[in-house]
């Protein structure tokens, strides 16, 4: 997306900038550097990856979400005012990347001076140069004794035909190399442009819901400024309000007067309903609107569905809701309305990848404290029927695909999967992408140690345990990136299971006919080890059609009573089976079996 | 109305499958029975109203001696009302109970003797690790008899290689030796116990609930035939023969708890003292109850009352469920019986939930069902 900024002047002491790299290259961590170095924090704030400040990030050690920030700092005797953006790293997550990206001038490109470029090194470099962003590369984790400095600049100098001078060599464990980052990001990062004479307009590129104060957007001014009080509108939607809190973003809010031309800043505006927030969207002066609306972001496109059901079927509408704020602070989750025979209502919802749908599972438990059921997630697949085989179903669902008997053909996604790896794993990582389906269509070697592998392969095949096992098969030493190519024709089956005799169509899953008797198999192993025995047998079918491709069945609990309950026994026991009916709650009822919540996603876990 | 229960901690060897709070060394016997006699002091005022039940259980409280049983029957006397006939129980076990051993109780106000028989076999026994012999059991009871009316008598089933037979015979013999009230449990492989390490390293095959079902069935059957009465899922016995002291738990009456690991309720609070002997004595003799409480919220109570209610023959009664905990209560209730009803696992009567035959060996799991809880 490219911002039009028109006419204007250079804000000579502002800098905005991004912190890019592949996962897990130090940039979190450098830009807690950034802001001791600039006095941003007190002692008491300090902490590792303090931006990192999502329970789910410190747990998991990653960057979810972009995190803006502002700094002030000294240079040569001016004072200027630097926007930081730390992005996650992580693939699913390249749409926050790309979001902040279009709030900056400039970005740090961070290099693991022991990992050197990996695979979203480069697709995260390439987001950047298509915005036009000044690249500073920065060879980080110069302390670890496995570092590679020499090779690793060459690699760099190599990436962005820049000059082996022009990479900073840093630790963010040390702080060596702060200061030269600093000066690099005065130095050679332009000052934004913009018209601060002209109407309010700016860009909003992220938003967050807060129960006491309504929804939060993050915006960057373009031209002209933001005040406290003023009657502003957002373009997209048409709506006004006032704005009855503008600020910039310290480590706190900092609630100003005013937020000028070419600065990042928050604004409040009282808003209750997400749905009147959109992420791309621009705002202006209500009296004295800019002709000019910003284009916006593109539409994310999502890699995998899933449905997304309440437990409690009565909590369809608090699950909307909750769908919706998180919507706001997580743009690239979609959702439209589906039902199920099993689960009652609930929504399909597309994400960028696994990881993603995981976090926006546990986003919604933590942040909304919504128990929800997962079913097996799929790709989206285009169906061809007899009578009109040249129009594409799209079949997000797997009761979306048509009958059997008036199918024409199916396609299914492809992607272009590179893979960066040391040579020693190159014939394992093979093997695994054959299995899985890929097609080798190029090999180079970067180094004498280091090769980029590209295949053609179905994205239904890297949904499916395809990082765990890339992570085995190369001990940690493979980076994996990936594309849409578009669709080609496969052969496809649905695959059906019943309980008890009935089918559950949230555990229909469309798989590869080749693929189809193996899995159904291992999904009724799986499920006769998830679901607990009741108080009858029952019995797990998996079929295609109607036929059955494998059973098996959960004996009914023969005995289930404690034989004493005297005086100390009943409390012990009383909270036993308190225990046991909060587990049994959290199931799901489907017909007269009870089903817990990882049943649904038990297609994943089958290598378990 | 309420009971005391004093806990006596102390046996002569572990039994494979005891869970239970014991010590295998007497040396602290009679520093415990002083503390047991100061903690009786010390909550003497705990108790409304008359005594009506004492019980000692354990551990093995057939162990105490006769001077140690009277200077706790004096505590108890000198500070607490007991009504004019209690119902005074003692554990025994069939090796304490020879002809010298047994007047020690007959000396006292012990009025009912529970026998841990377990079984009559000797390699139940042995698998067991009891302390007797399958000849003391017989000749115990038979001794017992001639002193006390009132006995019931403990045994296992579902035994590892416990045959129906076997099981059948244990029965008859119990039966004919014509005692009134019988306690059956199945043999529970508890966390942390010889047995289940045995059964994990596979010197003791595991146990079969099949054959614990079946075992179930027969005692059903045969103490049917018998002419005694399954008024609790473990318990069995003639008209006025019930026991008094373990129906007031089930109803959720006020008992005073003696002794470490004892467990006191009060109509609000559940306590219990610590399980530690020397840590017990230590805090008694400074004054201090070792012991935590909590406070039962009604939902707690309202589930206690599902699962001991669903235990007895008396049931869960709609009508109480409405009156001591609301209407949301009981029409909850109802709506969480509705499955297992159409099942036949439950049976609704005169306005009372019971167990049905089919549901009595999976009756925790129905209680759950029934119970109230918040997700956290
Ligand atoms: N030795 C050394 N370790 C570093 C350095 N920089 C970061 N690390 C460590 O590398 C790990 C990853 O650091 P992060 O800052 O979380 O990496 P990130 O790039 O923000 O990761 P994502 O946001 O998940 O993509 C942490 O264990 C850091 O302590 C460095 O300069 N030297
Ligand atoms: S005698 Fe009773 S308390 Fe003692 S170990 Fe055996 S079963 Fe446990
Ligand atoms: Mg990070």
């Amino acid at each position: 997306m490219q911002l039009v900024a028109r006419e204007g002047i250079f804000m000579k002491n502002i800098r905005n900038f991004c912190i890019i790299a592949h996962i897990d290259h130090g940039k979190s961590t450098l830009a807690d550097r950034l802001l001791d170095a600039t006095g941003s924090v007190t002692d008491r704030e300090k902490q590792a990856q303090l931006l990192d400040n999502m329970d789910l990030e410190r747990e998991r050690g990653i960057t979810i979400k972009s995190h803006a920030i502002q700094m002030d700092y000294v240079y040569n005797g001016e004072k200027y005012t630097l926007n930081l953006i730390d992005t996650p790293g992580h693939v699913d997550f390249s749409y926050e990347v790309s979001r902040s990206i279009a709030a900056c001038e400039g970005a740090l490109l961070i290099v693991d001076a022991a990992q050197s470029i990996q695979a979203q090194t480069i697709s995260n470099l390439y987001l950047a140069l298509e915005n036009d962003l000044e690249i500073i590369p920065v060879l980080n984790k110069v302390d670890l004794p496995s570092a590679n400095v020499e090779e690793v600049t060459d690699d760099i100098v190599d990436l962005l035909g820049c000059k082996a001078e022009e990479v900073i060599p840093a630790s963010a464990k040390t702080g060596l190399g702060i200061d030269e980052i600093l000066s690099a990001i005065i130095e050679r990062i332009p000052p934004p442009k913009g018209n601060p004479d002209e109407s309010l307009q700016a860009l909003i590129f992220d938003s967050v819901y807060n129960p006491f104060r309504g929804v939060e957007t993050y915006f960057r001014v373009l031209n002209g400024e933001i005040r406290k009080g003023q009657h502003i509108k957002f373009m997209a939607t048409g709506k006004s309000y006032f704005a009855d809190e503008v600020g910039t973003l310290k480590l706190k809010q900092q609630p100003k007067d005013v937020v000028k031309t070419g600065d990042v800043g928050y604004l409040i505006t009282g808003i209750k309903e997400a749905k009147e927030v959109k992420v791309g969207d621009t705002i202006t002066d209500s009296k004295n609107p800019t002709v000019n609306m910003i284009e916006g972001f593109e539409d994310v496109k999502p890699m995998v569905f899933a449905g997304i059901y309440p437990v409690d079927t009565e909590d369809y509408e608090e699950l909307r809701n909750s769908m919706e704020k998180l919507q706001l602070n997580d743009a690239s989750l979609v959702f439209i309305p589906e039902s199920s025979a099993a689960l009652g209502f609930g929504f399909r919802c597309g994400f960028l990848g696994m990881l993603h749908l995981e976090i926006i599972q546990e986003r919604l438990e933590r942040e909304f404290d919504m128990t929800v059921i997962t079913t097996v997630p799929n790709v989206s697949y285009h169906a061809y029927t007899n009578k009109e085989p040249d129009t594409p179903i799209l079949v997000n669902n797997p009761s979306d695909l048509p009958d059997p008997s008036k199918l024409n053909r199916v396609e299914e996604p492809y992607i272009k999967a590179t893979i960066i790896t040391k040579s020693d794993f190159v014939g394992s990582v093979m093997s695994l992408c054959i299995e899985k389906r890929g097609e080798i269509t190029n090999q180079t070697y970067l180094t004498t140690e280091r090769v980029e592998l590209t295949f053609d392969m179905p994205l239904a095949e890297i949904v499916f345990d395809f990082y765990d096992r890339l992570k085995t098969v190369s001990k940690g030493y493979a980076s994996f990136d990936y594309s849409p190519i578009g669709m080609r024709q496969s052969h496809l089956v649905k695959v059906d299971v019943l309980l008890n005799g009935n089918i559950v169509d949230a555990l229909s899953a469309l798989l590869h006919r080749d693929n189809a008797y193996d899995i159904g198999k291992k999904i009724c192993e799986k499920l006769r080890q998830l679901i607990p025995r009741q108080q009858f047998d029952i019995p797990i079918q998996a079929a295609i059609g109607a036929k059955i491709i494998a059973r098996e069945t959960v004996k009914a609990l023969r005995k289930d009573v404690t034989a004493k309950c005297y005086g100390g026994d009943i409390s012990r026991k009383r909270k036993l089976l308190e225990k046991q009916k909060k587990g049994k709650k959290r199931m799901r009822q489907v017909g007269n079996v009870e089903i817990p919540q990882e049943a649904f996603m038990a297609v994943l876990k089958l290598n378990d | 109305m309420s009971g005391i229960y004093i806990h006596i901690p102390f046996c002569k060897q572990a039994c494979h499958y005891c869970d239970f709070h014991f010590s295998t060394s007497l040396k602290k016997k009679e520093e415990l029975v002083n503390a047991l006699c100061t903690e009786l002091v010390l909550r003497k005022n705990e108790l409304d109203g008359n005594v009506e039940t004492i019980y000692f259980g354990g551990g093995t409280p057939s162990l105490l001696s006769s001077e140690e049983l009277q200077q706790i029957f004096e505590t108890i006397y000198s500070n607490f009302k007991v009504s004019e006939n209690p119902e005074i129980t003692l554990e025994a076990n069939p090796d304490d109970l020879s002809k010298e051993q047994i007047h020690k109780f007959t000396n006292s106000q012990i009025n009912r003797l529970s026998i841990g028989i377990q079984s009559f076999f000797e390699e139940d026994l042995k698998l067991m690790n009891r302390a007797h012999k399958a000849s003391e059991a017989l000749e115990s009871i038979k001794e017992a008899k001639q002193y006390f009316e009132n006995i019931s008598i403990d045994l296992i089933y579902g035994i590892p290689g416990m045959s129906h037979e076997r099981w059948k015979k244990n029965l008859e013999i119990a039966l004919n030796l014509d005692v009134p009230h019988l306690s059956c449990y199945a043999l529970t492989v508890e966390p942390k116990t010889a047995l289940k390490k045995f059964i994990e390293k596979g010197i003791v095959p595991p146990v079969d609930e099949e054959a614990a079902k079946q075992h179930y069935e027969i005692l059903l059957s045969e103490t049917e035939k018998a002419g005694l009465e399954n008024y609790e899922f473990s318990n069995f016995g003639k008209p006025g023969f019930h026991s008094r002291n373990n129906t007031a738990y089930w109803e959720g009456k006020p008992y005073l708890g003696i002794g470490p690991s004892a467990h006191s309720y009060d109509g609000k609070f559940r306590s219990w003292n610590i399980a530690n002997n020397t840590k017990y004595i230590k805090s008694i003799e400074a004054g201090e109850l070792p012991s935590e409480k909590e406070l039962l919220s009604k939902q707690d109570k309202y589930n206690e009352y599902i699962m001991t209610g669903l235990r007895t023959k008396k049931g869960v009664f709609l009508g109480k469920v409405e009156s001591e905990f609301g209407k949301k209560y009981s029409e909850y209730l109802l709506k969480q019986a509705e499955n297992l009803l159409k099942n036949n696992l439950l049976i609704l009567e005169n306005e009372t939930l019971k167990i049905s035959k089919k549901g009595k060996f999976l009756s925790d799991g129905i209680a759950a069902d029934l119970f109230l809880v918040n997700l956290d």
